[in-house]
């Protein structure tokens, strides 16, 4: 989708089983204590974003980054979906999801935004798709997001309690555990049925 | 100079503090209550980056039971939290502890990447008060202080003015205040943050760019205490002004 009609990018976390079951026990040990109550949500400021095509730079001293495979959910208005779009949310590896990923997901260019908007006015279900993504070309991990933990209709009506997302924003759907890693010269590519593909090439960054 | 954007008569405009009134673009000058007050910003083409600290004064941390961080410990905001002087902002039914914090508030002048702390002033265009409400009962261990906490529609007032940075000789030494109901609950200096302004724009844009109308919010001293609907609370910084806000 255009930057310019892009609002507020929010990501969510723990929002597929196979994030908790990876998780397991240490939901309940510090410093978490508990499995989340509310949607994990993380913000993908305007310096992350990234146009389908281009490439993202990895400053000296990340010799790798997590691909997340999301699914976004566009908001036409507030509390009505327009569809939804590809994402590849990058991050630092994380070990610790216990304060903001500001350090480790805010980085310039970290966030790959799709072309294609798969529109959900004719399908309500049309979110229940798998997403593939590869990295040079080779298949790494199928995302189904018949496995979320929220529906988009649920995580959006849990967020809107407290927060109005307004036409333009989005609202990243989740990526699973297991995530990928890619490397400076690696190509990035996501696709799913109805979503197009979204491509993207990690180089290091210019001293 | 001190800007304000404001509602007068249906058009949204900003405004400039003249002698205790409001000077607006046509001239004419207007009581601080003939107008609605508006965050002081103009708007950004892309949404705007919000960054604020917490655990930013050795007190405060000392007060929440955390040793001082070893490096800031950062979340962001959007867009949406934030609201005008003299306003209202909600205390959700039922919780037990909604607290606001008095904020030093950077507003960035210049897109920043990789600036050295020396170098750090050049790229601020001014500096306004920020009342960081947070709402404690919904705090979890994920992402903590997440956004249920800390993005609330409306719960962010910030204003009244855009001071411009060359009005702030010196935004390392600001006395700071709140007041509820008229009775001050909060005092500090902005010199007893752990991490200070040179510092944190260092710092942010060795890994991110900030652009012009990005805000840092810097973090809050000691003295948080629960507010209850009704409950008028000013937030005051020393040169930059006293931001009003009413729980509903």
């Amino acid at each position: 989708m255009s930057f310019l009609a892009m609002g507020n990018v929010y990501g969510t976390l723990m929002n597929f089983r196979g994030e908790h079951d990876a998780l397991g026990a240490a939901m309940n040990a510090p410093p978490y204590k508990a499995p989340p109550r509310a949607p994990v949500l993380y913000v993908k400021p305007a310096n992350t974003w990234s146009a389908d095509g281009a490439e993202i730079a990895l400053p000296a001293g990340v010799p790798e980054v997590e691909v997340g495979a999301a699914l976004g959910m566009v908001l036409k208005a507030p509390g009505d979906i327009a569809g939804y779009v590809l994402f590849t949310d990058l991050s630092l590896p994380q070990t610790s999801y216990y304060r903001p990923p500001v350090k480790s997901n805010c980085l310039d260019g970290f966030l790959g935004v799709g072309r294609s908007i798969l529109r959900a006015e004719d399908n309500a279900d049309a979110w229940q798709v798998d997403v593939t993504v590869s990295i040079n070309g080779e298949v790494r991990r199928v995302v189904s997001f018949a496995h979320l933990v929220r529906s988009p209709a649920q995580l959006l009506a849990d967020v809107s309690e407290f927060m109005t997302l307004k036409a333009g924003d989005v609202l990243l759907l989740g990526c699973d555990a297991d995530r990928p890693r890619a490397k400076a010269g690696d190509r990035i590519e996501l696709s799913g049925p109805g979503l197009g593909t979204l491509a993207n090439t990690l180089v290091a960054e210019a001293a | 100079m001190k800007y304000a954007r404001i509602i007068h008569d249906g058009k949204t405009q900003n405004a400039v503090e003249r002698d205790g009134q409001l000077l607006l673009e046509d001239a004419r000058l207007v009581a601080f209550d003939a107008v609605t007050w508006l965050p002081p910003l103009n708007p950004t083409h892309h949404p705007r980056t919000i960054l604020a600290l917490g655990l930013n004064y050795a007190d405060h941390a000392k007060e929440l039971a955390f040793k001082a961080p070893e490096e800031p410990l950062v979340f962001l905001k959007t867009e949406g939290t934030l609201n005008g002087h003299r306003q209202f902002t909600r205390r959700p039914d039922g919780v037990e502890f909604m607290h606001y914090e008095c904020e030093l508030t950077v507003i960035v002048g210049r897109e920043a990447r990789r600036v050295t702390r020396g170098d750090a002033y050049d790229f601020i265009a001014g500096y306004t008060v920020a009342n960081d409400y947070a709402v404690r009962d919904y705090l979890e261990n994920w992402y903590r202080p997440n956004l249920r906490v800390k993005n609330r529609d409306g719960a962010t007032p910030i204003g009244p003015w855009f001071v411009e940075a060359s009005d702030v000789p010196d935004p390392m030494a600001l006395a700071l205040q709140t007041t509820v109901n008229g009775k001050v609950t909060q005092s500090g200096n902005t010199r007893d943050m752990i991490f200070d302004v040179p510092f944190l724009i260092e710092y942010f844009s060795s890994f991110m760019t900030l652009r012009p109308g990005d805000l840092i919010l810097t973090g809050t001293p000691d003295g948080v205490v629960d507010c209850r609907p009704g409950d008028v609370v000013v937030t005051e910084i020393e040169a930059l002004g006293a931001l009003v806000n009413t729980i509903q």
